[in-house]
């Protein structure tokens, strides 16, 4: 009962201070503003521990954080290497051969708007599907190793970016593109001296949300089956064998993975999209 | 006419590859059978008929895609377990629940983070961050825990699809109930509006347009975690389940017919709230 009222008293406390945080002037320096939701992460810990330990709930259903962390420390081989299958292999692999596809598709049907036209409203169509149904097909065709799951990433990847990149084609307006002709600047000229760079926000959009699409395909197409080593093979293991810490333990790497691979993205969208009125504050 | 004609064309074009690579795909089961009668290889206008209609191609053919699809959707009793209507059902009524739960968590929290500066903070990056996160990787945890407990079928998957929708719909919900810019406000301020009419009369109206399209995205996220859902649990009901025991037995023409069943339950979802959206844009004097 104890460490009920202790997660109790900290969440008061912790959200005591964040009310006088954010209505202090710390929250307009960069660094206040990462305190804030660094200290209601902390108390989500802290409440979820506390309840954990004080009302005895058994470790096959919710394990404390602490167990978590543990289990972390203890299996970081296994999870380096499930990691590695999933994340660097499947997904990786799958992502840079999508949205190298889509965007070759892009430019490919660049010159013939009839044909933008019928892919646009297709492209947008598939891209609402639930296109990771396609896993079990991908594993009866490549086998269980990664490069089914590479094959899942491709399909889910390509339309997103596909669609994206052929609007962001259309972005410049007529204008900038009379301002090339005048110039006499051939077509190649004008789509990698204006037409590119311009669709550059348009086509990172696609890039950004591919990623998280990139990462649940490559773990959702190992619940169809896979070698005994990645994310999604070691989460229904251990859920089948109620190690539920460890299952944590591969949704946090899981976690930090994603939100990596999106920062990386959104990261290098900062450096090639500075001119951007969205990237200039 | 201008607007049907290019995608009609796109799709034949996809059809006509399908069957292409049907052919490709299925010949190499052809060339199997006749070295094991020891008959001479089939030559191309016998291979293509061969292609077109096995029992367990390696790419079915659009037609026996479609042909499965007709008889396990009109073809048989409803109540069939072959039914695709049965385990079509089994899907939506999770992901309808699950959706209406996330959506309607998702407007609330959006409205109290509009109105507290600390909970604003503290919760939007959060929020915002919980996009990255593979969240659809947490789906066999949730059934099985909860299965542990004793709660089972419709219950688990739903939250799983609640958890998907929740967070589009709080990110969109946040935008839309901030758009109305400073003018707007201060016109609200001088008729000394109070918090809750600012909210009925001006925040909650200027936010449909960004709450549909947000609810568009939630509800094929929705599907989709109903889907997975039914994974863990083995192939008991549901679309997904149809796919994995499709995948377990061979049957490619049933996974086939079930990703199509789930396709078009998509674009049935998504299609429905665009239309209510339209509606309501409409009457509200929103439509653009």
């Amino acid at each position: 009962m104890i460490w009920v009222l202790f997660s109790l008293g900290f969440w008061a406390a912790a959200w005591a201070l964040n009310v006088r945080l954010s209505h202090s002037d710390l929250v307009k320096s960069r660094a206040g503003a990462l305190v804030v939701p660094a200290i209601f992460g902390v108390t989500l810990l802290v409440v979820w521990e506390g309840v954990v330990r004080g009302l005895n709930v058994p470790g096959v259903i919710l394990p404390p954080p602490s167990a978590i962390g543990a289990r972390i420390a203890v299996e970081l081989p296994t999870l380096w290497a499930d990691f590695r299958q999933t994340f660097l292999k499947g997904a990786l692999s799958g992502y840079v051969l999508g949205c190298g596809a889509a965007f070759l598709t892009a430019i490919a049907i660049d010159r013939s708007p009839f044909l933008q036209r019928g892919l646009l409203p297709v492209g947008n169509f598939v891209a609402a599907l639930p296109i990771v149904g396609i896993a079990p097909i991908m594993v009866m065709w490549f086998g269980f190793d990664w490069h089914s799951k590479a094959a899942v990433v491709v399909v889910m990847v390509f339309f997103p970016v596909l669609v994206n990149t052929v609007s962001g084609l259309a972005a410049t307006d007529s204008m900038q593109r009379d301002l090339m002709a005048t110039y006499s600047a051939s077509y190649w000229q004008t789509l990698f001296k204006l037409r590119l760079p311009a669709a550059m926000p348009f086509i990172f959009n696609g890039l950004k949300i591919a990623t998280t699409l990139a990462l649940i395909g490559a773990i959702v197409a190992e619940f169809f089956g896979s070698p005994i080593v990645g994310m999604g093979f070691r989460i229904t293991a251990e859920v089948g064998r109620l190690g539920l810490d460890m299952v944590w333990a591969e949704i946090a790497v899981a976690a930090l993975a994603g939100s990596a691979f999106y920062g990386l993205v959104a990261l290098i969208e900062k450096r090639m999209t500075f001119w951007h009125p969205s990237q200039r504050n | 006419m201008s607007r049907i004609l290019p995608i009609v064309t796109v799709l034949l074009v996809i059809v006509c590859l399908w069957y292409v690579a049907a052919v490709k795909l299925n010949a190499a089961w052809v060339y199997d059978q006749a070295a094991r009668a020891e008959t001479p290889a089939p030559g191309f206008s016998e291979l293509v008929g061969l292609t077109m209609n096995q029992e367990r191609p390696v790419l079915p053919t659009p037609h026996q895609v479609g042909v499965e699809l007709v008889k396990s959707t009109l073809g048989m009793q409803v109540s069939s377990k072959k039914s695709l209507v049965y385990h079509g059902w089994v899907t939506i009524s999770a992901t309808l629940l699950g959706f209406l739960i996330g959506t309607t968590a998702g407007i609330l929290l959006a409205v109290g983070i509009i109105h507290n500066k600390a909970m604003d903070l503290s919760v939007m990056p959060w929020a915002i961050a919980s996009q990255t996160i593979p969240i659809l990787a947490i789906a066999p945890m949730i059934i099985v825990v909860l299965n542990s407990m004793g709660i089972q079928g419709l219950i688990p998957k739903a939250i799983i699809s609640a958890f998907l929708s929740f967070f589009p719909v709080l990110v969109g919900m946040v935008k839309g109930l901030r758009s109305p810019d400073q003018m707007q406000l201060d016109l609200l301020a001088t008729y000394s509006a109070s918090k809750a009419q600012t909210f009925w009369k001006l925040r909650l109206p200027s936010s449909m347009p960004y709450l549909f399209t947000s609810l568009k995205v939630g509800i094929a996220a929705s599907l989709v975690g109903a889907i997975v859902g039914e994974l863990p649990t083995g192939a008991v009901a549901g679309l997904g389940a149809r796919l994995l025991s499709g995948s377990y037995y061979g049957q490619t023409v049933q996974i086939w017919a079930a990703l199509f069943a789930a396709a078009l339950v998509a674009a049935a979802l998504v299609a429905i709230v665009g239309l209510i959206e339209k509606r309501t844009l409409k009457r509200m004097g929103m439509a653009r």
